[in-house]
């Protein structure tokens, strides 16, 4: 059995799997039942002041059969009553001393009204906070949530209010929802903050309804943007903590979230830097249990390794993730089609006919069957066919070059770094 | 645990799934909560979650969700009628086609049996000693279960490998021995001793046991098929079913097969033995069984396998009497019978066949006299247990298929391995008494 506690800037958990400030974390009931299932931590449903939710808040996005890839949310922050949160949170904390809570918090811009909730929140002994910087609907509208979190400035501002009360870590929560998040996050870094945590949810709208032309989901016939998250934003929140923690001014360590669902995804945003994950939308769809799976996954992964500790992954492939510039030039891969388990459905062919390079031929053999060749010398090796071949590893994509020869765009240019 | 190599005896039933089929399926179950399959699986396997560790790429977790639950998953994942069990009851039916749980949990298990790591560990040792009589899925079960919960057991087998009616009954091309052995030989790594060639009643007293072991499982499952009871049956060419099956698949040929096989019955024994005889080579055989196809306790899809293989079927028939010429069968007397489902003979409707083999598989017999020597109070020699596998006897318990009263229900792997699992707990229980 590996060792899969993890230590976020001081903050301990048993496991990396901790439940992101979102519906799951709205009371004590939830929280005790998570812990009780396994997850090794939980970010309390944002705590701030009193707002009113509206009925028809979320909506889902399926690909084909399957359900919730991604799902938009028109939902504020907590609307139940400070004074009731606060004894939940006490609750939780005294049936699992060993999991830490850590309170999400959301105010108003000024140091006073910051410094009140910092301080009305960690008489219940809270292990962390995490500043919500990233709420990209309604709250914005108030000039709170991303409305902060675009603002390098403000985010810096308001990271050192806090820490002037905070007397437990300080995690910064980011908003995607910006050109460049290294941006913010380095002004996370100089206010002073602990850990950063991204990413919140991203702008988006569901859909139009063809029939009634309501937007989705629709509150009495209308709709505002909502925040989108689930497995669909996976890549993106991936890169931007890669982003992130190959960043030499981003120097404190990073809670990676967005469209985590499985041991699998948790271990990518490991390795890419995260030293815990959040997550929200899995649960939302398959309720707590899932994270047994993630537990016995990821210590299965380190195990077949030989890897003691889950710690030794963080950020093993951040020197691999580099600028476009620095890629090998003279690196090439061609596709290779297996006979034997190609099933001739041509979806490689004409992928590579109309939209690459036409490089993969029709041709018949000795016994008139149909096969799938590739012209290696034109392949330019973009991998396409070998994505949309519905046979796993039926398409490989071979190396072709001598394997030594290392030639990059900024030598060739002598581009200065 | 060394066997000579077993015939196969042809392709299996069903095939390993293929991968692509492995992915599709895996992402199509909807990972239910208190899901339907579940329940309906005697042991209780979690099986959404089994399924969501394949679809996420943890296998090793995926056998450890199956076997955790079922001593006998890799079994269990072949012969498992799941058409009445977990698929059955699968969200999806009967709509569209429920989740093929039983060809998701064979790879999973077949992953585990090439990759050969030990999932379970032996619990601290209690200093308690369990003796368990037979090791077949129900014994085996129990052992395993016992020594994760740090007893010492020792198993006693009479035959000359552990795996009972799964490695010398069912048929090669729906369970291959070494399935059974592979099974047998996880409960051996969990530090149990496997003594086989030894018989309780002859090799060792029961008294012995009992004076020995601080509890004691009985798993001795059932005996050999009982006589039809006409005349003739001592014939050259009159087979046991279960004699059969077993010489099928240790020598991969029966002696004296010829061309036209009766195979005596209309259960998964009889279905058995008549599938291996047309895989051995005999041309005509067919199954004759006394009341109507509906009363028929085979499974609608062995009877469907049986009739892909070629066999045929005669119902509301029963043999009079073996013809004989020579000392060697010769022919079969019938008697139609009432379609009434009584089974009672029609006065005048015998007719007479030429057969070259007849093979019985009318259920099996009991092991009264074993039962006996414990003190264990059974009917007909079927255990008298309670929900706990408790026999009359506060140290001897029972399991599986000696336990198992006809026409309750089936005697499956299943329930063998979840009675075995049962017996487990009560005696770790039991063990416990006093000592917490
Ligand atoms: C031909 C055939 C096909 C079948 N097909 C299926 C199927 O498709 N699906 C399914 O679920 N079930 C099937 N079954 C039923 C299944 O095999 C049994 O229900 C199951 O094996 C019962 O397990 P058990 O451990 O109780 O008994 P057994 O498997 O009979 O094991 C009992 C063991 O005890 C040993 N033993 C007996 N007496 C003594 C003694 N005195 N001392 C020491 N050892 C002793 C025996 O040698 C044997 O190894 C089939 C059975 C047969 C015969
Ligand atoms: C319905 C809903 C409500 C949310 N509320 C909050 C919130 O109150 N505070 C916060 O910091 N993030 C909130 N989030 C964002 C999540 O914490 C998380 O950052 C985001 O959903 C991405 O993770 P995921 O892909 O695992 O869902 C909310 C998300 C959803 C879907
Ligand atoms: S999920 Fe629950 S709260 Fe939400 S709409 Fe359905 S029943 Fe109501
Ligand atoms: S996409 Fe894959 S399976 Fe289809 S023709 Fe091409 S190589 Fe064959
Ligand atoms: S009932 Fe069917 S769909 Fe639901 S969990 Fe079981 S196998 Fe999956």
């Amino acid at each position: 059995m590996a060792d899969l506690s993890s230590n976020l800037a001081g903050i301990r958990s048993p496991n990396p799997f901790w439940l992101a400030s979102a519906p799951p974390t709205n009371s004590g009931y939830q929280v005790m039942r998570a812990f009780a299932a396994g997850w090794g931590g939980a970010v309390w449903k944002t705590l701030g002041e009193p707002i009113v939710n509206v009925t028809s808040r979320f909506a889902g996005l399926n690909a084909g059969a399957t359900k919730m890839i991604g799902m938009n949310n028109i939902e504020l922050i907590t609307d139940r009553p400070l004074d009731d949160n606060l004894r939940e949170i006490a609750a939780c904390k005294a049936a699992y001393p060993d999991r830490p809570i850590v309170a999400s918090l959301m105010t108003g811009c000024t140091q006073r009204s910051w410094h009140e909730l910092v301080n009305a929140v960690q008489d219940v002994a809270v292990d962390g906070f995490e500043l919500n910087f990233g709420c990209p609907h309604g709250m914005s509208e108030r000039g709170m949530g991303s409305a902060v979190g675009q603002d390098p400035a403000l985010v810096e501002q308001i990271t050192r209010w806090v820490k002037e009360a905070a007397r437990v870590p300080v995690i910064v929560k980011l908003t995607p929802n910006i050109t460049d998040v290294r941006y913010t996050a380095r002004a996370a870094a100089r206010g002073g903050a602990d850990a950063i945590s991204l990413i919140n949810t991203l702008n988006s709208l569901m859909g139009v309804d063809l029939d009634t032309w309501n937007p989705i989901p629709h509150v009495d016939g209308k709709s505002s943007h909502g925040g989108f998250c689930g497995p669909a934003v996976k890549p993106i929140a991936l890169n931007m903590v890669g982003e992130c923690a190959r960043d030499p001014q981003v120097t404190v360590p990073i809670s990676g979230i967005g469209g985590i669902a499985t041991w699998r995804d948790a271990v990518e945003f490991m390795l890419m830097g995260a030293t815990n994950v959040q997550v929200c939308t899995a649960v939302m769809r398959d309720g707590f249990r899932i994270v047994a799976d993630m537990i016995e996954g990821l210590n299965n992964y380190l195990d077949d390794r030989g890897i003691a500790s889950v710690a030794e992954i963080v950020g093993k492939t951040v020197p691999r993730f580099v600028d476009w510039n620095d890629l090998n030039l003279d690196y090439k891969i061609v596709a290779r089609i297996d006979p034997a388990t190609c099933i001739n459905c041509n979806r490689c062919w004409i992928a590579c006919e109309d939209a690459a390079h036409q490089c993969i031929d029709r041709l018949v053999d000795e016994t008139g069957a149909s096969v799938l060749e590739v012209d290696e010398e034109h392949c330019v090796g973009c991998n396409l066919c070998s994505m949309v071949c519905p046979v796993d590893e039926c398409i490989t994509m071979v190396r072709v070059d001598d394997g030594e020869s290392v030639h990059t765009w900024r030598e060739r240019l002598s581009v200065p770094s | 645990m060394a066997m000579k190599p077993t015939f196969a005896l042809g392709p299996p039933m069903a095939e390993p799934l293929a991968p692509l089929d492995v992915i599709v399926e895996a992402n199509r179950c909807l990972n239910c909560y208190d899901a339907p399959c579940t329940r309906a699986c005697p042991t209780g396997i979690d099986i959404p979650r089994f399924i969501r560790r394949i679809a996420s790429g943890d296998k090793a977790g995926a056998a450890r969700t199956i076997m955790d639950a079922n001593p006998m998953g890799a079994s269990c994942a072949r012969v498992c009628p799941t058409e009445e069990l977990c698929e059955g009851a699968c969200v999806y039916t009967p709509d569209a086609p429920a989740i093929r749980i039983g060809q998701l949990q064979q790879h999973a298990t077949d992953w585990l049996m090439a990759d050969g790591r030990a999932l379970f560990s032996p619990g601290t040792p209690s200093g308690k000693r369990v003796a368990v009589v037979g090791g077949g899925p129900a014994g085996l079960s129990a052992a395993r279960d016992l020594a994760r919960l740090g007893h010492q057991v020792t198993v006693f087998e009479r035959d000359d490998l552990p795996g009972g009616l799964n490695t010398y009954g069912i048929v090669p091309y729906r369970l291959p021995a070494e399935v059974a052995l592979w099974e047998a030989e996880q409960v051996r790594r969990l530090g149990v001793d496997i003594r086989t060639g030894v018989a309780v009643g002859t090799g060792v007293a029961a008294a012995e046991l009992l004076a020995e072991y601080d509890a004691i499982v009985i798993a001795c499952g059932m005996g050999r098929v009982p006589h039809l009871g006409i005349p003739g049956e001592d014939a050259g060419g009159v087979w046991d079913a279960l004699d059969f099956i077993r010489r099928a698949k240790e020598d991969g040929a029966v002696p004296g097969l010829g061309d036209t096989v009766a195979v005596i019955g209309g259960g998964n024994t009889a279905i058995d033995a008549a599938t291996a005889s047309k895989r051995l080579g005999a041309s005509s055989v067919t199954m004759f069984y006394r009341r109507g196809a509906e009363r028929m306790t085979a499974y609608a899809f062995e009877i469907e396998f049986a009739r892909s293989e070629g066999v045929e079927f005669r119902h509301c028939v029963i043999p009079k009497r073996i013809v004989t010429n020579e000392g060697r069968v010769a022919g079969l007397e019938l008697i139609r019978t009432d379609t009434d489902g009584s089974a009672r003979p029609i006065p005048g409707s015998a007719y007479t066949i030429p057969v070259d083999n007849v093979i019985r598989a009318i259920g099996q017999s009991r092991f009264a006299a074993l039962l006996d020597a414990f003190g264990v109070i059974h009917e007909h020699g079927v255990a008298v247990v309670d929900d706990d596998m408790r026999t009359n006897q506060p140290r001897v318990f029972a399991a599986g298929d000696c336990m198992f009263r006809a026409g309750a229900g089936d005697a499956m792997v299943v329930e063998a391995a979840e009675r075995g699992k049962t017996a487990a707990r009560s005696i770790d229980a039991f063990l416990r008494e006093g000592t917490a």
